[in-house]
């Protein structure tokens, strides 16, 4: 309990830093918001009085406060291009990010851990050296890449989904997860080949230590070592990693939105950086900035729950 | 003779997997650098006959759909996207190496400081914290090299540090100590060196991670700028055209596997060898 208290805070003392930076590091750029939404219509008098009116005159640290506090309460200030509350823009796209995050962490899980278990028990054997080399060329695929593969070999030759067609969660629950699929299996391909070599080598390494050999000199059967002892040890580091990888798929998933034209948080932070529209960008990084930070605390946590030999330090 | 047989029994002892990386790697690297100063046709020369052509002996990866070499644009193409791989692994092993080097040998509140900040950079992908960097500094191919690289710099100061507290404590580092070298000195001169091994194989991975990254991001259409080539943009372009012409899209990622799969079995070798 101790522990989690004391993940918890650190997890805020981060979030309160990110937050910081993410503010000032837009407080720095050349350009005055004031005079980029007037535009063309700009004179001194009108872009004052717009700067008092969006509260641009007040003290930096001031500012951040009101920010910070309106992003706590759900308040994430007005889009400069759209004049629409940034939450509205934001809100309705979060499920879509979050489910094809979550789906293509599912088949990341499905794939490798069967996968690298099986490769590990087959260690040396022509098969493994075979999986070896096709994971080693998995995971040079970047995910945008196998995702047009994939949009031609199922889209284009097979005809079994239109490429760039999407259907809303609000709409059809069923078909929305079914356009997820792809994507999630692109994002899925070179993590998956990550992660299973990771998992066949930290067995590999597991099944070489002291306690493996007593476990085999009292008569267990290979499976029985390997699903009852070796398992649970070399799933440690995998668990870590898994950790990163989740938080790399958020990332990720901005790119593959764009290849299966995904309307997700991808699209709106691209677009909004292209217009400059800050706080629309400010608020994904946080709430990007927030997903990530809670994946790395709950494996933290998950992590010494595994294994309480792991100190906080 | 007598000299290249033993140079050949060199080879031969290397790990499979460098040896095949490095044949690679020599590959991707010997048509990039012909590919600089010459190229079958001029990468920008749109010729409205051959649009979207399929692939032939006179364009052996076809054309696009303004009707340029595909091969010649994915030649120079090629070029920019290591030239920026080069320049954001620079800047981010340098910063890596000051940061790493001053927290690592020094400890104490500047390591707590600087690993407290590093830590919040690193919590982040990189791609994502490119993203952000590169809202601020807007795009093209030098702004891409400056994001990526400040983007990059955390996990290479981890690596360093971590080096670097495994060495201040060493008796080669107190006896240099007691000849009177300075604090400079000694994490440069004496420390430094002894952390290459290490870095080789973090720069191979990180190498591989900043093509990668810089792809995606000109796929995004927010990295590299036209006129310039990059492999990411040109996919994108080619994503376009997928079912007139597959071969393009195929021929462009064929292109960045290659390369990318060059530096990863070097890598790997490397690391088996260690």
């Amino acid at each position: 309990m101790k522990f989690i208290i004391k993940k918890a805070a650190s997890l805020l003392i981060t979030l309160v830093f990110v937050s910081l930076l993410v503010f000032l590091s837009f407080e720095f750029i050349p350009g005055d918001p004031a005079s980029s939404l007037l535009g063309t219509q700009a004179t001194p008098e009108k872009v004052e009085a717009l700067r008092e009116e969006m509260g641009l005159n007040r003290p930096t640290l001031v500012r951040y406060l009101d920010w910070s506090s309106g992003f706590i309460r759900g308040d994430m200030g007005t889009s400069y291009s759209y004049h629409i509350p940034v939450k509205e823009m934001v809100g309705g796209k979060v499920p879509i990010t979050l489910a094809l995050t979550l789906l293509s962490f599912c088949f990341t899980v499905m794939i490798a851990i069967p996968l690298g278990i099986y490769m590990a028990k087959h260690a040396g054997g022509r098969l493994d050296s075979f999986l070896g080399v096709l994971n080693q060329i998995m995971m040079a695929v970047p995910a945008f890449f196998a995702g047009i593969l994939l949009t031609f070999f199922f889209g284009l030759v097979l005809h079994w989904f239109t490429p760039g067609g999407f259907v809303s969660y609000e709409v059809n629950l069923g078909k929305f997860f079914s356009y997820l699929i792809l994507p999630a299996i692109a994002i899925a391909i070179p993590k998956s080949a990550m992660t299973a070599k990771l998992l066949r080598g930290s067995i590999l390494e597991q099944s070489e230590l002291d306690y493996a050999r007593t476990a085999y000199s009292r008569g267990n059967s290979t499976n029985d070592v390997l699903w009852k002892h070796l398992l649970k040890n070399a799933m440690i580091p995998v668990i870590t990693f898994l950790g990163m990888v989740l938080a790399d798929m958020i990332a990720g998933s901005i790119i593959i939105e764009q290849v299966f034209g995904i309307p997700g948080l991808g699209r709106i932070l691209l677009t909004s950086i292209a217009n400059r529209d800050y706080p629309v960008v400010q608020a994904i990084i946080m709430i990007l900035a927030i997903a990530v930070n809670l994946i790395n605390t709950i494996v933290d946590i998950i992590y010494h729950q595994i294994d309480p030999r792991i100190k906080y330090q | 003779m007598g000299k290249l047989t033993a140079r050949l029994e060199e080879w031969k002892k290397k790990p499979f997997l460098l040896r095949i990386g490095l044949i690679m790697t020599g590959i991707s690297i010997f048509f990039i650098f012909v590919g600089i100063f010459v190229t079958p046709y001029d990468p920008e020369a749109m010729d409205a006959s051959s649009k979207l052509a399929g692939i032939s002996f006179k364009h052996i990866m076809g054309c696009d759909n303004f009707g340029r070499d595909v091969f010649s644009r994915v030649l120079k193409g090629s070029a920019t996207t290591l030239f920026i791989a080069t320049g954001t692994i620079g800047i981010g092993i340098t910063g890596g190496i000051l940061i790493g080097a001053f927290a690592g040998y020094f400890g104490g509140v500047l390591d707590e400081l600087l690993m407290r900040i590093n830590d919040a950079a690193l919590a982040f992908p990189s791609v994502l914290l490119a993203l952000v960097l590169i809202s601020l500094f807007g795009t093209g191919k030098y702004q891409i090299i400056l994001s990526m690289g400040i983007a990059f710099i955390p996990s290479f100061a981890r690596i360093v540090r971590g080096e670097f507290i495994r060495y201040r404590e060493m008796d080669y580092v107190q006896q240099a100590k007691l000849i009177g070298a300075g604090s400079f000195r000694i994490m440069f001169v004496h420390i430094l060196p002894n952390t290459f091994r290490v870095l080789v194989s973090s720069i191979l991975i990180g190498f591989n991670n900043a093509v990668l990254a810089e792809a995606g991001l000109s796929f995004l259409g927010i990295g590299v700028q036209p006129p310039d080539a990059s492999l990411g943009r040109m996919l994108s372009e080619a994503q376009a055209y997928l079912f007139s012409r597959p071969g393009y899209a195929l021929c462009v990622g064929g292109t960045l596997i290659f390369i990318i799969l060059g530096f990863s079995f070097s890598g790997e070798g490397i690391g088996r060898k260690v």
